[in-house]
């Protein structure tokens, strides 16, 4: 079943903050196999005019999929979630988040569209740092396969 | 913000140091709890057949953060990464016979753009086959 093209530009309400914590760097630049001192020592990041440790690139991704969960499990969006493949995902940096962050995130449907009997959803996630300025937004394109195929 | 890389010593073309990195079972398990992804397809290989895949596969966004090592060792900064977008077009394999996989990464730089920043486009594959599609990254120099 197509999707309803009147969610299209729906947000949902912001998360509750999710506290970086620098442990969680280490852990997940380690879990990447990554070891760039600026995830894990906080003069290496201090030299790189950083205030304190950063995050690898992608680890917001955790923080803004579990977002994205309001979207997916929206009731009356009736995604099938067992469908479901990660098709895409961007993200546009205006700072990278740093161990302290208190982060939320907006979510909101950008785009609907059926192909082939395959529903595709395009969700914006705006992270927003405990001043509210913007931190990253993340663009995930979430692809529900046509039911009866493999 | 200090990239190592200066903008004026980059041209189109310029190739960055290509990297392998390997993939195993064990790795797929400390990325799910570091993630917080705990999709049984990334390590339950019973569940990953029963839903059509050929093995368990490697989280999409772990094959990601691999990839853009290739631009965060090259600056030396990961807070030099402007934009970073990848396609997921086909899963990493990560078969349970002592070796795992290898994501084989390579970038080169693909436009000179504004304000010291270029693109990098990366190419990304895995026992042959390209596992990344329109992967690119906007990265700043100094």
């Amino acid at each position: 079943m197509a999707l309803d093209q009147t969610f299209v530009g729906r947000s949902y309400p912001p998360t509750a903050p999710y506290e970086v914590g620098r442990e969680k760097i280490r852990e997940f630049a380690e879990a990447v196999g990554d070891a760039n001192p600026a995830y894990t020592d906080t003069e290496a990041a201090k030299a790189l005019g950083h205030p304190d440790v950063i995050a690898p690139p992608t680890f917001v991704f955790s923080i803004t999929f579990k977002a994205a969960g309001q979207v997916v499990e929206d009731p009356q969006l009736g995604l099938d979630y067992s469908r479901v493949v990660h098709g895409d995902q961007k993200f546009a940096y205006v700072r990278p988040v740093r161990a302290g962050d208190r982060l939320t995130v907006t979510s909101t449907i950008e785009a609907v569209k059926s192909m082939a009997g395959n529903d595709i959803l395009d969700i914006r996630g705006e992270v927003h740092d405990e001043a509210g300025e913007l931190v990253v937004t993340a663009w995930t394109k979430l692809v529900a396969r046509a039911a009866g195929e493999a | 913000m200090t990239a190592k890389v200066a903008y004026s010593d980059v041209e189109v073309g310029t190739e960055l140091p290509a990297r392998s990195f390997p993939v195993d079972r064990a790795a797929l398990v400390r990325y799910a709890g570091a993630s917080g992804d705990f999709n049984p397809i990334h390590w339950n290989e019973r569940f990953a057949r029963e839903v059509g895949l050929p093995d368990v596969i490697a989280h999409g966004m772990f094959t990601m953060a691999e990839a853009i090592r290739v631009v965060t060792d090259w600056t030396g900064d990961p807070g030099a990464v402007v934009e970073y977008g990848v396609r997921f077009t086909r899963p990493v394999v990560v078969p349970d016979d002592g070796r795992g996989a290898v994501i084989e990464v390579s970038g080169k730089v693909a436009a000179k753009l504004d304000d010291h920043t270029v693109r990098v486009d990366l190419t990304a594959t895995s026992a042959g086959q390209k596992v990344l599609g329109m992967s690119r990254a906007v990265v700043r120099l100094a």
